[in-house]
């Protein structure tokens, strides 16, 4: 609620003020989800917050084992910071922004903000310029010392934000240089700032709760990428580095947020971060050059360079067990790779190899994962026995274009980027063969069980739905498949009926010819036949527009449709989790009134571990609501990149199909043009 | 039920498929139709300076079974065997749209506002057309025999065209029906037996020989054609139904994502508009004339085949006559039949090899004017999706 109050600052239009609060509104549920265990704790700090924050950091981060990661990367950033232009800064800055304001016009909740505090941040103030990575890192901490009351304002819209939605992580970086301008002016809303913060010490058990609610959320999401995400998290900023910034704002804040209670706080995360910790610290130390070095190619890229096609299927081998291979060539200036440019041979079954890998890994943590073309039995069956068959042409050709934007969809993803496999698959010469993804094989008959039983499970699950954005966006989703079902139909009896057109055009086409030949008239005869040989053009432009209609169109639509299916998938684990936590819920409950009858019953030689019970039922409830509520946010952040991607993709392969249509309008006024003076020379 | 003025289209409509000589003393068109249940009255408009009307202004209501009366008389007269007789109007055809109707009717409940809508559209384009259709092939009919200085002066003709009651014809029954059916078994069968008889004209020989060629060609081209514009026709509903559920999935949405697939929507709407006319057209300008021509074809060749039916006459009179002379009785009489067949034979050559002649003019000329104007209409479409096109994609990349 507090951050309600801060986030609207005058210059903010009035329209936005519903929007906010709604925000904030999660974000107080996520106040009050907080376990009641951590609420006591800051009552003893709350007297020197201010001096804890920004004395202690520095050198609690080397004792602490958790912070290697953090305050190494911070300071090879804040070495960088001289010497990189300011421009790149700039474009650091601008291109986040960029893709928010696409967002924007999908009126999701909270992107219109990072846009409106953007703005007006860079109108205010002249800074942005110097502000980068870490400079924004820095503000958090420079800033405060200004006026030390203030900081802890500014920790607390900070962290506010973080908990309102992870997507916005920039926010952060504007927010806090932008209260603090605001701050010395004397209207109303910030004055609101200071009052509430001053005036009302109790604000401030809430406002370190959000660091610890923070902290802990951080400690959860550094474990699960596992190791590998953690290394890749220091690369990855290609063309998404408001994901790295992410991860740094987090450790950042969360660092100087916690340090006051650090040693309470120590115990509880060291268990889950000193493992990943130990690889990590390695891989961060040297990511920060890198990163600023691929920010540099990324300016002058302006989109992240990552080429990948799929060429050359090739049948290997003879009869049953014959297989297409196919050529994928990587083509990229990203240093994560070995090399520029390369090429490895796989097959399908790899693919598929693949999407099993990262929807095992990935998948419970809500990313949508793109989905590969289905297997097809009877296609591929029928690549196998026959030899130069059209339609088994048109099917291998399919299957290339959907493998190429399947591993295209993959590597957009700045996550799935990251996962070593997906580098492998692309990079390593050999793989071991994928095994489970043989057709009906005894681990797809297990699957289909699993998936089956999760099907059962779904309609049990009665999950009374919390949030509005997803109990929209989940109906919203469901209705949108259904559509697109029904337009893909449509879409392929267009397919169907222009291929019908195209035959139909090249048996008349020949029927005139005959006619021509057959006419006594010598001019009527001559045009007859240039007009079947008019009509032999136009029959391969229909014939050209059918594959257009398919490829371009019909595919991007089935992609779509399974997309899509990929996105309840996301929603389906998210259930999952919430089903999880209300199960730890009832768990607890029970072993509460466990607790309360051993009480009555006065028996105290088990009422010790009814206590243990409960305490680690506790500790597993704060578990899995804090598992519910990242899940959430995951999958609102992949959902909300997902309908931006889905935007873009369609506007795009939408305007190529209409140059499809209109080229070969083109074509045929071209043709007939050139028929009128024949139709003219009849005489 | 429906009335559709044909004036806008009069330009086009006008005898698409013959060659009409501008001759301004008897003037025909039909301005205007009425559709009701299985019949179609037409309204005839007829402008004449010709003394032998009584106005020189007036029109008529009509029905297609008057037209068909009309055309069977003109058969039957002995007069005209000579002549290449305008081939009959095929009976209107509603059924596809009649179809559409009933299924729009039936689905009325279960299909969305958005999916009537749609349906009823096709089926408004789907009715015009057809009915375009109809009355094109009922004034050409009346245009040939008015454009022909026999049959102008039809007193059949005349009669069509000047009372001014419904004719009310009476219909055939099915006895006369039937022995329509069989006159023409039987024709087909002395086809068959005649052709046997040695042609003694080399031109009507060769004539035989094309017509019989191009009637199998422009039978099986119509046919093609017919096919061709029915899967074009396939494919602008499709565009139809593409627009439909863009514009349903846009009515859920309401991100950027709605504003451009609204767009789409509307660039299908468009193109199946266009890519409708283009098939109409096409079947207008090109499946019309293949398939009045094959009728018209079918009619040069019962002309053929009525000359070579008194062509084997004479030739049995010559044989009957030698056989008279041989047995010396009946001469006379003989004679007498064997100079009647003569002389219809010479006059069914004559008037026929005049007829045939005028037949391929007229032909070579129809074929010019549809193809260009099908040309022509094609460029103009292809032309009006292309800037449709490129201003939705300018549109689209704007955005």
């Amino acid at each position: 609620m507090a951050a309600s109050s801060e986030r609207s600052p005058p210059p903010f239009p009035d329209l936005e003020e519903p929007e906010l609060l709604e925000d904030s509104d999660e974000g107080a549920d996520a106040f009050t989800g907080t376990s009641i265990s951590e609420m006591d704790s800051p009552s003893p700090d709350t007297s020197r917050p201010p001096k804890d924050i920004f004395n202690e950091p520095p050198e609690d981060i080397f004792s602490d084992p958790l912070s290697n990661i953090n305050s190494e990367p911070q300071k090879k950033v804040d070495a960088k910071i001289s010497s990189p232009s300011s421009d790149e800064a700039v474009d650091l800055f601008s291109e986040p922004l960029d893709d928010d304001s696409e967002v924007m016009s999908s009126p999701e909740v909270q992107n219109p903000m990072p846009d409106l505090l953007s703005e007006p941040k860079s109108g205010v103030l002249g800074e942005p310029p110097v502000q980068k990575n870490a400079a924004r890192q820095q503000d958090v901490f420079e800033e405060p010392p200004k006026g030390s009351s203030k900081s802890s304002s500014v920790k607390k819209a900070a962290s506010a934000e973080m908990l309102g939605d992870d997507d916005e992580e920039e926010d952060l970086f504007k927010e806090p240089p932008k209260v603090v301008t605001r701050k010395p002016q004397p209207s109303g809303p910030p004055v609101d700032v200071f009052t509430e913060v001053k005036s009302d010490v109790k604000v401030k058990p809430q406002v370190k709760d959000d660091p610890t609610d923070l902290f802990s959320e951080e400690a959860l999401t550094a474990p699960a990428p596992k190791p590998s995400a953690n290394s890749s998290s220091s690369s990855r900023t290609n063309g998404v580095h408001s994901e790295e910034q992410d991860l740094f704002s987090e450790a950042t804040v969360e660092l100087s947020l916690d340090s006051p209670r650090n040693d309470r706080k120590k115990d509880a995360v060291k268990p889950s971060v000193s493992a990943p910790a130990a690889p990590e610290a390695s891989s961060s130390s040297k990511a920060p050059s890198k990163t600023l070095e691929e920010l540099e190619e990324e300016e002058s890229e302006d989109k992240f360079d990552l080429n990948i096609s799929v060429t050359n299927p090739e049948k290997v081998g003879d009869g049953m067990n014959a297989y297409m291979a196919y050529k994928v060539s990587t083509q990229t200036s990203l240093t994560m790779f070995r090399s520029k440019t390369f090429t490895v041979r796989r097959r399908f079954s790899d693919f598929l190899g693949l999407f099993e890998k990262l929807s095992e890994k990935h998948s419970q943590n809500g990313y949508i994962i793109p989905p590969p073309p289905e297997k097809s039995i009877l296609g591929m069956t029928k690549v196998k026995v026959g030899k130069e068959d059209p339609s088994s042409a048109e099917f291998v050709e399919r299957r290339r274009a959907a493998l190429e934007r399947y591993l295209q969809r993959v590597v957009c993803h700045p996550s799935l980027l990251q996962d070593p496999d997906v580098r492998e698959f692309l990079e390593k010469e050999e793989l071991p063969r994928a095994v489970s993804t043989q057709a009906l094989s005894g681990a797809g008959f297990l699957k289909m069980l699993n998936k089956a039983t999760d099907a059962v499970s779904k309609m049990t699950i009665k999950m009374n739905e919390q949030d509005v954005w997803f109990d929209e966006k989940i109906q919203d989703v469901e209705n949108e498949e259904q559509h697109l079902r029904k337009l893909h139909v449509m879409v392929e009896s267009l397919v169907n009926h222009r291929k019908e057109l195209s035959g139909n055009t090249a048996v008349f086409a020949k029927s005139v010819a005959m006619l021509g030949s057959s006419e006594d008239n010598t001019a009527l005869s001559r045009a007859l036949s240039q007009l079947a040989e008019v009509e032999d053009r136009i029959e391969q432009l229909h014939q050209e527009q059918a594959s257009n209609d398919f490829f371009t169109f019909s595919e991007l639509l089935a992609d779509y449709i399974r997309l899509l299916g990929a996105v309840r998938g996301c929603f389906d684990q998210r259930m999952k989790a919430w089903q999880r936590w209300q199960d730890a819920e009832n768990m607890l409950q029970k072993k509460r009134e466990t607790e309360a009858k051993l009480l009555w019953a006065n028996k105290p030689d088990k009422l010790q571990q009814a206590k243990d019970e409960i305490a680690e039922w506790e500790a597993k409830v704060t578990q899995y609501e804090r598992d519910f509520e990242r899940i959430s946010a995951t999958v609102r952040k992949e959902v909300i990149r997902f309908d931006k991607e889905k935007a873009r993709d369609f506007k795009r392969q939408i305007i190529k199909y209409l140059e499809s249509v209109l080229h070969s309008q083109q074509q045929m006024i071209k043709y007939w043009e050139a028929f009128l003076p024949e139709a003219k020379a009849i005489a | 039920m429906t009335s559709i003025s044909e004036d806008s289209d009069k330009e086009k409509v006008r005898s698409v498929s013959v060659d009409l000589n501008n001759d301004a003393s008897l003037v025909i068109d039909i301005p205007d139709a009425l559709c009701e249940r299985d019949k179609v009255k037409f309204t005839i408009h007829i402008k004449t300076t010709l003394s032998s009307f009584q106005k020189s202004e007036f029109s008529v209501p009509r029905q297609h079974e008057d037209f068909i009366w009309l055309h069977d008389t003109i058969v039957e007269t002995e007069e005209y065997a000579g002549l290449i007789i305008p081939p009959a109007p095929p009976k209107p055809d509603f059924e596809g749209p009649r179809e559409k109707m009933h299924k729009l009717g039936e689905g009325e409940s279960s299909m969305t506002k958005e999916e009537y809508a749609k349906m009823k559209q096709e089926l408004e384009a789907e009715y015009l057309a057809v009915f375009k259709k109809t009355v094109q092939v009922h004034e050409v009919f009346l245009q040939r025999l008015s454009s022909h200085p026999m049959f102008r002066k039809d007193r059949n003709f005349q009669i069509f065209l000047e009372y001014d009651q419904d004719l009310t014809v009476r219909r055939k029954n099915a006895k006369e029906m039937f022995g329509g059916f069989f006159k023409n078994m039987v024709k087909s069968a002395d086809e068959v037996l005649i052709s046997g008889v040695k042609e003694v004209d080399e031109f009507f020989e060769q004539e035989k020989i094309f017509l019989l060629d191009y009637s199998s060609k422009i039978k099986d081209a119509t046919a093609k054609a017919e096919k061709m514009t029915r899967s074009h026709k396939n494919v602008a509903d499709d565009y139809n139904h593409i627009s439909g559920a863009m514009n349903s999935i846009a009515a859920d949405n309401n991100t950027a994502f709605k504003k451009h697939l609204e767009k789409c929507a509307e660039v299908f709407e468009k193109l199946r508009k266009l890519e409708d006319r283009v098939a109409s057209d096409q079947e207008l300008k090109l499946t019309e004339l293949l398939r009045y021509y094959t009728r018209d074809i079918q009619a040069a060749k019962d002309l053929l085949y009525r000359r070579a039916r008194a062509l084997a006459d004479y030739e049995n009179s010559n044989k009957t006559l030698d056989k008279a002379r041989l047995k010396g009785k009946d001469i006379a009489q003989a004679e007498e039949n064997q100079k009647q067949c003569l002389r219809k034979f010479d006059k069914l050559s004559e008037s026929g090899k005049k007829e045939l002649t005028s037949f391929k003019a007229r032909r070579v000329v129809a074929f010019r004017k549809n193809l260009i104007e099908m040309t022509e209409l094609e460029i103009k479409h292809a032309k009006n999706s292309m800037s449709l096109l490129q201003g939705s994609i300018e549109i689209l990349n704007s955005n």
